[in-house]
């Protein structure tokens, strides 16, 4: 049985959980670097970038996540994708540096214009429709040459991949589809395969 | 694209859940309180226990002092708006806050009615003291609750009562035959679609959080346990004597609340909590709780 890890410092790391339930995964909520050893992929959830970043600087953690980052998968939506950017031009968050791309955060606008909008993108089973939630998003400037771009909303990437990591600017957690979910479980076979 | 949908401002609340919430009446205050972790501030003039001891009439914050809070911090800014006086949280809107409290911390402008929250764009949240007020604030529209505790007090026991109070109406409500529901919610005054749903979830269509006396980690911790999912900090922390350090410690109880001995670390260095106030020395109608229904 795969068990992934739910980065749970603060923020919608519940939503995950349940979305996880649905396909049967173990869940294990991470908030000590001791709870990262027997997990086989890790999501970083929705929250305040601001607040997570600290917490993990608190009890010690960020080199736990990069040292797993480097053989496991791993999922950032929305502030967590804030903190697997590189760059974030913005001093009060710390980013792991897991995906080659340049945040603003905040980028749509404050509350008043977080919105609910359709997102198309490819599977290996043909092209998935899922409803990107946006709250107070933020939105990917620049993605470096070994990005791959999965989606995108008005010419604007905002689900993005390099390698084992991925990450969304909306909430997939908050939709009933388990279609990116999905992609992250298949993931935890491909290092496997790979060898 | 849709903006302003139940789902979107409930979508918020859910990005809030496992933080703390902080009062700040100043951009130098919100500035501190997001350096230690916040995952929001609520911009008000006063603070609770400033408006119990100075008396007269508590309304929104000011425009200006809203605007240069929002210029200072990135994280999301509440406000907090009288009951009622939906003209007030129309301006607020119009300010772009991001999460509105129509709060009985301020003096209430309609003594019938709460604001129709379905009308507004921004997301509300609102306060109670038992499961049918809860449901009344969300059958309004309201896309988060907290407890309204006993704002100001430094006082943790209303807050525990109000959270045990919805808890335990929750729970009753679960083991109730389909065929009893409607009694209950006629006596719980809470419409029935309502009534149904959270007895079938067994918590609350929205999130759950506290508020109203928290002054210490081991306060939100008690909270945390007793089943909220975030808390609001108000008089707390700038009415003791080390703000930034006791707002980094509720910051931490609140993710490690089940942790004792991290508790115990994050307390170990803080100086005096806010003195705080028995409620029996709170006159009856200086009690904040009894404003709204």
């Amino acid at each position: 049985m795969q068990t992934v890890g739910i980065l749970t410092l603060q923020g919608d790391y519940d939503k995950h959980a349940q979305v996880l339930r649905k396909r049967n995964v173990d869940t294990r909520s991470v908030r000590y670097p001791d709870d990262l050893l027997n997990c086989d992929a890790l999501i970083i959830p929705g929250g305040e970038s601001t607040t997570m970043s600290k917490l993990m600087d608190h009890i010690g953690i960020r080199d736990e996540i990069l040292t797993f980052a480097q053989t496991h998968p791993v999922m950032g939506t929305c502030a967590g994708m804030i903190l697997m950017a590189n760059r974030g031009g913005d001093s009060r968050v710390k980013p792991l540096g897991l995906l080659d791309i340049t945040i603003v955060r905040n980028a749509y606008g404050r509350q008043v214009d977080s919105f609910v909008e359709e997102i198309e993108f490819k599977t290996q089973f043909g092209v998935e429709v899922i409803k990107g939630v946006f709250i107070r998003a933020p939105k990917i400037k620049s993605i470096g040459g070994n990005v791959e771009v999965l989606a995108e909303l008005y010419n604007e990437p905002v689900f993005v991949r390099q390698g084992l990591h991925m990450a969304t600017s909306f909430h997939p957690e908050l939709s009933n589809s388990c279609a990116i979910h999905d992609l992250l479980i298949s993931m935890i076979w491909e290092p496997v395969l790979a060898e | 694209m849709e903006k302003g949908s139940f789902e979107v401002k409930v979508g918020l609340a859910e990005m809030l859940k496992g933080g703390v919430i902080m009062d700040v009446t100043t951009a130098e205050q919100a500035k501190i309180a997001e350096d230690a972790g916040a995952v929001a501030v609520m911009a008000l003039e006063r603070i609770p226990a400033d408006i119990r001891s100075e008396g007269g009439i508590a309304r929104m914050s000011a425009p200006k002092m809203i605007k240069d809070i929002q210029n200072i911090v990135s994280i999301p800014v509440m406000a907090k708006c009288r009951i009622g006086h939906f003209a007030e949280a129309q301006i607020l809107e119009s300010l772009d806050v991001d999460f509105l409290d129509e709060s009985e911390v301020l003096t209430p402008a309609d003594d019938a009615n709460h604001i129709n929250k379905h009308a507004f764009k921004v997301p509300f949240v609102c306060g109670c003291r038992d499961l049918g007020e809860a449901l009344r604030r969300i059958g309004e529209g309201a896309a988060l609750i907290r407890t309204k505790g006993e704002a100001g007090s430094g006082n943790i026991v209303e807050a525990v009562r109000h959270m045990r109070k919805v808890q335990n109406e929750m729970k009753v409500l679960t083991i109730l035959d389909e065929e009893e529901l409607m009694a209950k919610s006629k006596e719980l005054g809470a419409p029935f679609s309502l009534v149904k749903q959270v007895a079938k979830l067994g918590k609350l269509p929205v999130p759950n959080f506290a508020a109203g006396g928290i002054a210490t980690p081991a306060d939100a911790s008690l909270m945390m346990q007793l089943g909220a999912e975030s808390v609001f900090v108000g008089s707390g922390i700038y009415k003791s004597e080390d703000p930034p350090n006791r707002a980094r410690a509720i910051v931490a109880a609140v993710t490690y609340f089940d942790n004792p001995e991290k508790l115990a670390e994050v307390s170990y260095d803080l100086r005096k909590a806010m003195k705080g106030l028995d409620i029996a020395e709170i006159p009856e109608d200086q009690r904040l709780q009894e404003r709204g229904w």
